[in-house]
């Protein structure tokens, strides 16, 4: 399995803060495709080009291999300080 | 030392734990940033601060372990609080000790750029309008170019 992971306005836009997936998904890309599958209105705000993603927390590209036991999240960009 | 807390913080304390013991430091450089009232013209009340556990603290590592290697730095300390804060209410602390004070400068410096821009930390406003979430920041993403940091 997969535990997939959202933060801030991405949590409260998708209504969810976190799920697990079969890991099915080969790279982060593909595991995108997936959630857009299986909830097309999470494809808009999952599909934004500041849409961060890390694998493991550590920040990842969207070309990023993915492996069972994997954490995944993704956020909008940080704000903090 | 990374603390991230809900719990206020005393620069005094942490101020004399980077100096404890330690003759060789010339330079100490402490940074605290708050809650103010004035946000891009937005009358702000208040904030709440949500993070990544254990995703925030790494970063915090990796931002401390960079500055350590571009200057010559004898002590740090990062606290970052979460959750709700008031106006005036401190957010967060760098603390950086060295023997000259360019060292504690630029590293103080760096690391508040970097914290800025890679740390998973989001907040959020609440002003009379109601709450929404911070935007992130062209100039922060700039304020961090300068370091000439890959990615």
């Amino acid at each position: 399995m997969i535990k997939v992971l959202f933060f801030a306005q991405l949590r409260e836009q998708l209504g969810c803060d976190q799920l697990e997936l079969p890991a099915d998904a080969k790279t982060l890309a593909e595991l995108r495709e997936q959630l857009c599958q299986s909830q097309p209105a999470w494809c808009e705000p999952l599909s934004r080009p500041s849409v961060l993603m890390a694998v493991n927390q550590r920040l990842a590209k969207s070309s990023h291999p993915l492996a069972d036991g994997d954490e995944v999240a993704f956020f909008p960009p940080v704000t903090g300080g | 030392m990374i603390s991230v807390q809900t719990d206020d913080f005393d620069p005094g304390v942490e101020y004399r734990a980077l100096i404890q013991e330690d003759t060789e430091s010339g330079a100490v450089v402490l940074f605290v940033g708050r809650v103010r009232a004035q946000n891009q013209s937005r009358q702000v009340q208040g904030l709440e601060l949500e993070h990544y556990p254990g995703m925030t603290e790494s970063s915090l590592q990796v931002i401390a372990d960079e500055a350590c290697q571009r200057w010559k730095i004898l002590r740090w300390r990062i606290i970052h609080r979460v959750g709700r804060l008031s106006l005036g209410d401190q957010i967060v602390l760098v603390g950086v000790s060295s023997a000259h004070r360019e060292d504690a400068f630029a590293a103080a410096n760096f690391m508040m750029d970097f914290l800025k821009t890679r740390a998973p930390f989001w907040k959020k406003e609440s002003t009379a309008q109601g709450e929404h979430w911070v935007e992130a920041q062209d100039k922060d993403q700039q304020a961090l170019d300068r370091w000439e940091i890959d990615g």
